[in-house]
C-alpha cells in the first residue's frame, strides 16, 4: 500500500496506524542489518505515536492527511530531544533542543517518523558512502550505492521501510538517490520548503523535498510540507496560496504541453546509453500522450558542476565553522581553545567533509575571491539566464538524473571528482532555484532502475507534476 | 634627535598634528536581538537569553528585526547619510569562541548608510559608513589576574550574542583629543534624541575604538595605530594624548610608527600592543544567503523622515536663544536623557510666572543631582510641579531657601509644592501692614540699637542693621517677605 | 593555465588549513595538495566562460524586505542547552585559555 492508500485506510478506520506501523518495523527488523538505511530507529516513539493517531479516529476526529503514514527523515533535519548526527562524528551524540518546521509539519499532519536515515556526512557525497557510521546499500542490488547524499531516506522508501522519506537536495541529493533506487524524489522551488531545522550545508542551494514510490504520493507529501515560514527568510511567501495545487492537477495530461530534453544534460559524454534512451523513451511516451517534445540546448548548464563546487564548498565552509567543540557535539582536548578547535575538527570531519571545507576556504581567500567565487557567481547568472530563454519556449524540460545506474560500493571513493560528476545532470537547477524531479522509467540489463529527470521553472511543480504522473503512467508499457 | 625635553616640546606643538578617526560601535535598544526573538536585556543571569538562532545551533536561520531597519533609518537622518536603494548582510569569517557561529553576520560592502558628517563645534566630521551587524557573547577569563593570556580556561554567557549592533565610522577628520570626545559627546547626544540607543558606556552599549596617527602638518597622512578597550570619555581623550606622544618620540627617534591594534590600560596610563599575529587576518566576507537584500520603502522612508526629533545640535542653538542661557547650561540640560524635554514642559506650564532662566536654574541644579541620585529618568518626573514651584519663588510667597526644601520634598513624595507649603505653613508674610507693624515693634524694643545705628561708622551701621533685620525675621518666624523686609526696614531707620 | 592539478601549493594548503582550524596531518595535507588541486583544474572552467559585465547572484529568490516583528519569544532552557556542552562551569561553556584575539 502507498502513502495516500495508507492514508485513506487509517482516515477511515478502516484499517489502525499501530498495524500499519508495525508493519513497517518488522520490514526494518528483516533487511535494516544488510541495508543500513537508518541511523536511527524510532520503534517505540513510532508505535506510541500510531496509538494516538487510532486513538484520534477512534474519537472521530481527523488525524490530518498523513494519518498514519510512516515517514523516515533524513539525519540532517533537527528532531527536539532525539540524536541528529548528519551522519558525523562530530554531532555525534547531539540532541538538539526544537524540531525542524517540516518536522512539525508532518507530525500535525499525522505522519508516525520511524526513523532517521543515514546521508553522506554533512549531506556531501553521492553514494551515502561518507557516513561515519558506514554506507547505506541499495536494496535493488546490496553491493551497490544508493546513491547520495540522501541515501538512506532513499532506500529506505525503496525497501518499504516507510511509505515516504524526506532528503535534502544540494546538488541532486534526492533525484540523484531516487533514480539509483527506483523512487520518485522530488526537489522543489529553492524557498518553497522552510529550511528551519536543516542542517546547512550550502544555504543558497539546499532544498528538501520527499522521496515517494508514487508522483501522487510525493505530491501529496509536498503538499504537507510545504508553505511560508517566518522563521526562515528565504521562504516563499505565496506558497501554496498563489501557485496550482500538483495534487489537483495529476491525471490532467500532458496534451499540449511543449516539452524540452536539454542536451547538456541527455547527451553529454559520461551519461549512459541507457540512461539516454530511457530518456528519449519517456520523451516519446510524452509525445504519445499529446504533448509536443523537441531538443533544446541550455549551453552554460554543462558549467554548473564546476560553478557548484565552488559554490556549495564556500557556503559550507562557512556553515560548517560553528562546529568547534564549545557547545555541542564532539570535543577534542588542546591546550589552548585554538588547539582544541583545530583537534576537534580535524577528528570529527571525515575526509570528503575536510577537502570541502578546504576547497571553499580557499575559493573565498584573499586573492582568489573574484577567480574562483565570484566568477562562481556569475556563471550561476548565466545559467539563470539560459533556463529562462529556455522555459520561454516549453513548459517543462526533460534531461537524466544520474549518468549512470546505480554503481559499486567503493567504485568511486579513491577519485573525489569521479564522484562529483554523479551530480552533473543535477545541480543547475539548484544554481538556479528551480524545481526538479526524478521519476523512475525503465531498469538496465541487469535490472537496475533508471530514473527521469523533469525540470520546470520556478514555482511550476504543478506542471512538473503532471509531466511526471504521465511518465510514471507510461513506464509499464516503455520497460 | 638630541634636543632637550623643553625644546622638544615646543618643536612638537609645532610641527606634529594628531589625525584621530573613531569607529564606534552601538548597541541598539531594541526589545529583541537583530535575528532573533531573544530579549535584548543587559544584565540577566548568563545563558538565559539564548535560542537556537543566536546560539548557532545546527539549523537555525537569522530573520531581520524590522525595527533595526527603521532604526537605521533614523541614524541615516541624524547624520545625513545616503541611504542605497538596497544593502545587504556578509558573512566575516573568524574562530572565536565569543561568536556562536564562527562567523559574524554584518555589512560589508553595501551597507545601510553611507558617507554622512556631524557637526562638532561647527568643524564637520565626515562619517564614512554606518552599518548593522551582530554583536558577540562575553567570556570571562579565569586565573592568570582575569588577562585573557594568562588565564587557565574562560568561561563564555551568549546572552549578548546577536544583539543589534551598528557601527559608525568617521572619517579621519579630527585633530584633537578634545575634539574626538566632543565628537563622541555629540554623537551620544544624538544616538539617545533619537531614540535607538541608550548609550551606556559602562555598560557597553557604546564602545570606541580609536584610529590615530600623527603627522607633520601637509604631510601625508601616517601610520596609524588602532585603539580598543577604551571604557569611558576621559580614557579616550588619555588614550589619544598618550598615542599622539609616543608616536612623535618614535618618530623623532627616527623609528617607524607600526600598524597594529593597542589596547588602552587605564590603570597604567598607557597603550599598550596586542598579540602579534602568525598571519594577517582573512575574512573570507561573502554574501549572508540566509538573509534577503534590505530595501527601504518609500513609505518607510517618508514616515521615519516625518518622526525624527529635533536633534540637540538645533535643540541647542534654540533653546540659547529663545531662554537666554548660556552654552554650558545648554549642554547639561542636553546630556542628560529627557532633561531637556523636563524643562520645556516647565517652561510652558510656568505660564509668565517666572522665566525660563529660572526653571533651568532649577533643573541643571536640584532636579539633576536628584536625578543622579536616585538613577530616574527626568521622564518619570512631572515638570508642572517645577513650574509651581518657580512661581512661587516668584510672586514671594516662599524664598529661595525654602523653595531647595520644598522641590526635594515634591520630587520625592510626588507632591505639589503649594499643597507642601500650605502643610508647612510656610507661605511668606508679604503684606505690608502686618510686616511694617512688626518693624516698628521691634525698633521701639530696641531703641539702644537703633540709637548705636545712627551715630556709627559703616562698620558699626551694618552690624546693627544686620541685628535688627534679624529680630525682625524672629518676631515673623522667618515668614516674613525678605525683599519687603529689607525695604520697610530701611525706610524707618532713614525716616528716624 | 597552470599544470594539471598544480593550482595550490602545499603551503597554501598548510595555510588555509590554519583558517579553517583544521589540526592537519602531514599525510592528510599532501593528499589534499594533490586533490584539491586537481578539483580546481575542473573549477577553473568557470572561468573558460565570459562573465564580464555579467551581475553575480548570491541567491536564487528574488525576496527583499524579509522582516520580524520586534516582538520577543520564549528562550531555550538553559539546563538543556548546558546538557549538551562538552564542558560547563558556572552555568557558562568552558573552554581552554584563548590565545588570539577578538578582532
Ligand atoms: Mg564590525
Ligand atoms: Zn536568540
Amino acid at each position: 500500500m502507498n502513502a495516500t492508500e495508507l492514508a485513506a485506510a487509517v482516515r477511515s478506520g478502516e484499517r489502525s496506524a499501530v498495524e500499519v506501523v508495525e508493519e513497517h518495523l518488522s520490514r526494518i527488523d528483516a533487511r535494516e542489518g544488510e541495508l543500513h538505511a537508518f541511523n536511527l530507529v524510532m520503534a517505540d516513539d513510532a508505535r506510541a505515536a500510531a496509538a494516538q493517531i487510532d486513538a484520534a479516529v477512534a474519537r472521530g476526529e481527523d488525524p490530518g492527511p498523513l494519518a498514519g503514514v510512516p515517514v523516515a527523515l533524513k539525519d540532517n533535519m533537527c528532531t527536539r530531544g532525539l540524536p541528529t548526527t548528519c551522519s558525523s562524528k562530530i554531532l555525534d551524540g547531539w540532541k538538539p533542543p526544537y524540531d525542524a518546521t517540516v518536522v512539525t509539519r508532518l507530525r500535525d499532519a499525522g505522519a508516525v517518523f520511524v526513523g532517521k536515515t543515514n546521508l553522506d556526512e554533512f549531506a556531501m557525497g553521492s553514494s551515502t558512502e561518507n557516513s561515519a557510521f558506514g554506507p547505506t546499500r541499495n536494496p535493488h542490488d546490496p553491493s551497490r550505492v544508493p546513491g547520495g547524499s540522501s541515501g538512506g531516506s532513499a532506500a529506505a522508501v525503496a525497501a518499504d521501510f516507510a511509505a515516504l522519506s524526506l532528503g535534502s537536495d544540494t546538488g541532486g541529493s534526492i533525484r540523484q538517490p531516487a533514480a539509483l533506487c527506483g523512487v520518485v524524489g522530488v526537489k522543489p522551488t529553492y524557498g518553497a520548503v522552510s529550511r528551519y531545522g536543516l542542517i546547512a550545508f550550502a544555504s543558497s542551494l539546499d532544498q528538501i523535498g520527499p522521496f515517494a514510490t508514487t508522483v501522487a504520493d510525493a505530491a501529496l507529501a509536498l503538499e504537507v510540507i510545504w508553505g511560508h515560514d517566518p522563521l526562515d527568510s528565504t521562504s516563499i511567501g505565496s506558497v501554496p496560496s498563489a501557485i496550482e495545487s500538483p495534487l489537483a492537477v495529476l491525471d490532467r495530461g500532458v496534451e499540449g504541453l511543449r516539452v524540452g530534453i536539454v542536451d547538456e544534460i541527455t547527451l553529454a559524454e559520461g551519461i549512459a546509453p541507457e540512461v539516454r534512451a530511457a530518456v528519449e523513451a519517456a520523451g516519446l511516451a510524452l509525445e504519445s500522450a499529446g504533448a509536443s517534445v523537441e531538443h533544446v540546448s541550455v549551453p552554460s548548464a554543462e558549467y554548473g558542476l564546476s560553478a557548484y563546487y565552488l559554490i556549495a564548498p564556500a557556503e559550507a565552509s562557512s556553515n560548517l565553522a560553528r562546529y568547534d567543540g564549545v557547545r555541542y557535539g564532539l570535543r577534542v582536548d588542546g591546550e589552548t581553545v585554538e588547539q582544541m578547535n583545530a583537534a576537534t575538527r580535524d577528528c570529527g570531519f571525515g575526509a570528503e567533509v575536510k577537502r570541502r571545507i578546504m576547497l571553499g576556504t580557499y575559493a573565498l581567500s584573499t586573492g582568489y575571491y573574484d577567480a574562483y567565487y565570484g566568477t562562481a557567481q556569475r556563471v550561476r547568472t548565466l545559467i539563470i539566464r539560459d533556463f529562462e530563454r529556455a522555459y520561454e519556449r516549453f513548459d517543462v524540460l526533460l534531461g537524466a538524473t544520474s549518468p549512470t545506474v546505480a554503481f559499486e560500493l567503493g567504485a568511486r571513493t579513491a577519485d573525489p571528482l569521479a564522484m562529483y560528476l554523479s551530480d552533473v545532470c543535477t545541480v543547475p537547477s539548484n544554481l538556479s532555484g528551480d524545481p526538479a524531479m526524478s521519476v523512475p522509467f525503465g531498469a538496465d540489463a541487469a535490472g537496475l532502475p533508471i530514473g527521469v529527470q523533469v525540470l520546470a521553472p520556478a514555482l511550476q511543480e504543478a506542471t512538473m507534476f503532471r509531466v511526471a504522473a504521465a511518465i510514471e503512467a507510461a513506464k509499464g508499457s516503455a520497460s | 634627535m638630541t634636543d632637550t625635553t623643553d625644546t622638544a616640546d615646543a618643536s612638537r606643538t609645532d610641527q606634529w598634528e594628531t589625525v584621530v578617526g573613531l569607529e564606534v560601535h552601538v548597541e541598539l535598544a531594541t526589545v529583541t536581538k537583530l535575528f532573533c526573538a531573544c530579549p535584548n536585556l543587559f544584565g540577566a543571569e548568563p545563558n538565559t537569553n539564548i535560542c537556537p538562532v543566536c546560539l548557532g545551533l545546527p539549523g537555525s536561520l537569522p530573520v531581520l528585526n524590522e525595527r533595526v531597519v527603521e532604526f537605521a533609518l533614523r541614524v541615516g537622518e541624524a547624520f545625513h547619510f545616503d541611504v542605497p536603494e538596497r544593502s545587504i548582510f556578509h558573512r566575516k569569517n573568524y574562530f572565536y569562541p565569543d561568536m556562536p557561529k564562527d562567523f559574524q553576520t554584518t555589512q560589508y560592502d553595501e551597507p545601510i548608510c553611507l558617507a554622512g558628517w556631524l557637526d562638532v563645534d561647527g568643524v564637520r566630521v565626515g562619517i564614512t559608513r554606518a552599518h548593522l551587524e551582530e554583536d558577540t557573547g562575553k567570556s570571562v577569563h579565569l586565573g592568570g589576574g582575569g588577562r585573557i593570556h594568562d588565564a587557565s580556561h574562560s568561561l563564555v554567557d551568549y546572552n549578548r550574542a546577536g544583539v543589534p549592533l551598528m557601527e559608525i565610522v568617521s572619517e579621519p577628520d579630527m585633530r584633537s583629543s578634545e575634539q574626538a570626545r566632543r565628537y563622541v559627546e555629540e554623537l551620544r547626544a544624538t544616538l539617545l534624541a533619537i531614540g535607538v540607543s541608550d548609550v551606556k558606556m559602562e555598560e557597553g552599549s557604546l564602545r570606541v575604538d580609536a584610529n590615530i596617527s600623527v603627522r607633520h602638518y601637509g604631510d601625508e597622512f601616517g601610520t596609524r595605530a588602532e585603539i580598543k578597550n577604551v571604557n569611558s570619555l576621559r580614557s579616550l581623550a588619555r588614550a589619544i594624548d598618550y598615542e599622539h606622544d609616543r608616536q612623535i618620540e618614535m618618530l623623532e627617534r627616527g623609528e617607524r610608527v607600526k600598524q597594529e591594534t593597542r589596547h588602552w590600560d587605564e590603570e597604567a596610563g598607557c597603550t599598550r600592543p596586542g598579540r602579534s599575529k602568525e598571519e594577517p587576518d582573512d575574512y573570507r566576507y561573502f554574501p549572508e544567503p540566509d538573509l534577503v537584500p534590505i530595501a527601504p520603502s518609500a513609505e518607510l522612508r517618508a514616515h521615519v523622515r516625518a518622526s525624527m526629533p529635533e536633534l540637540p545640535a538645533a535643540q541647542r542653538t534654540r533653546l540659547i536663544d529663545e531662554w537666554g542661557i548660556n552654552d554650558h547650561e545648554a549642554g547639561v540640560l542636553l546630556s542628560t536623557p529627557g532633561l531637556a524635554e523636563y524643562a520645556e514642559t516647565a517652561v510652558v506650564a510656568l505660564d509668565g510666572g517666572g522665566t525660563p532662566k529660572d526653571v533651568v536654574n532649577w533643573a541643571t541644579n536640584d532636579v539633576l543631582s536628584y536625578v543622579n541620585e536616585t538613577g530616574l529618568s527626568p521622564a518619570l518626573l512631572a515638570p508642572e510641579m517645577l513650574a509651581e514651584l518657580v512661581r512661587l519663588v516668584g510672586d514671594g510667597t516662599i524664598s529661595r531657601n525654602q523653595a531647595r526644601d520644598v522641590l526635594a520634598e515634591s520630587l520625592r513624595e510626588e507632591k505639589w509644592p503649594k499643597a507642601i507649603v500650605s502643610e508647612r505653613g510656610l507661605a511668606q508674610v508679604s503684606d505690608e501692614g502686618a510686616l511694617g507693624a512688626a518693624v516698628d515693634d521691634v525698633l521701639a524694643q530696641n531703641a539702644d540699637a537703633v540709637e548705636e545705628w545712627r551715630s556709627g561708622d559703616d562698620k558699626v551701621k551694618k552690624k546693627k542693621r544686620g541685628f535688627l533685620m534679624g529680630e525682625c525675621m524672629k518676631a515673623l518666624k522667618g515668614q516674613g517677605n525678605p525683599q519687603l523686609l529689607n525695604r520697610l526696614l530701611d525706610e524707618r531707620l532713614a525716616r528716624g | 593555465m597552470s599544470e594539471p592539478g598544480a593550482r595550490i601549493t602545499r603551503a597554501e594548503v598548510t595555510h588555509v588549513a590554519r583558517l579553517a582550524r583544521l589540526a592537519l596531518t602531514d599525510d592528510e595535507a599532501d593528499s589534499l595538495t594533490r586533490e584539491l588541486g586537481v578539483i580546481l583544474d575542473n573549477a577553473a572552467r568557470v572561468s573558460a566562460l565570459d562573465t564580464a559585465g555579467v551581475p553575480p547572484t548570491a541567491h536564487p529568490v528574488p525576496l527583499v524586505n524579509v522582516l520580524r516583528a520586534d516582538v520577543p519569544k520564549p528562550c531555550l532552557d538553559r539546563d538543556e542547552v548546558l546538557s549538551q556542552a562538552p564542558a560547563v562551569e558556572d552555568g557558562r561553556f568552558l573552554v581552554p585559555r584563548i590565545l588570539g584575539e577578538e578582532p
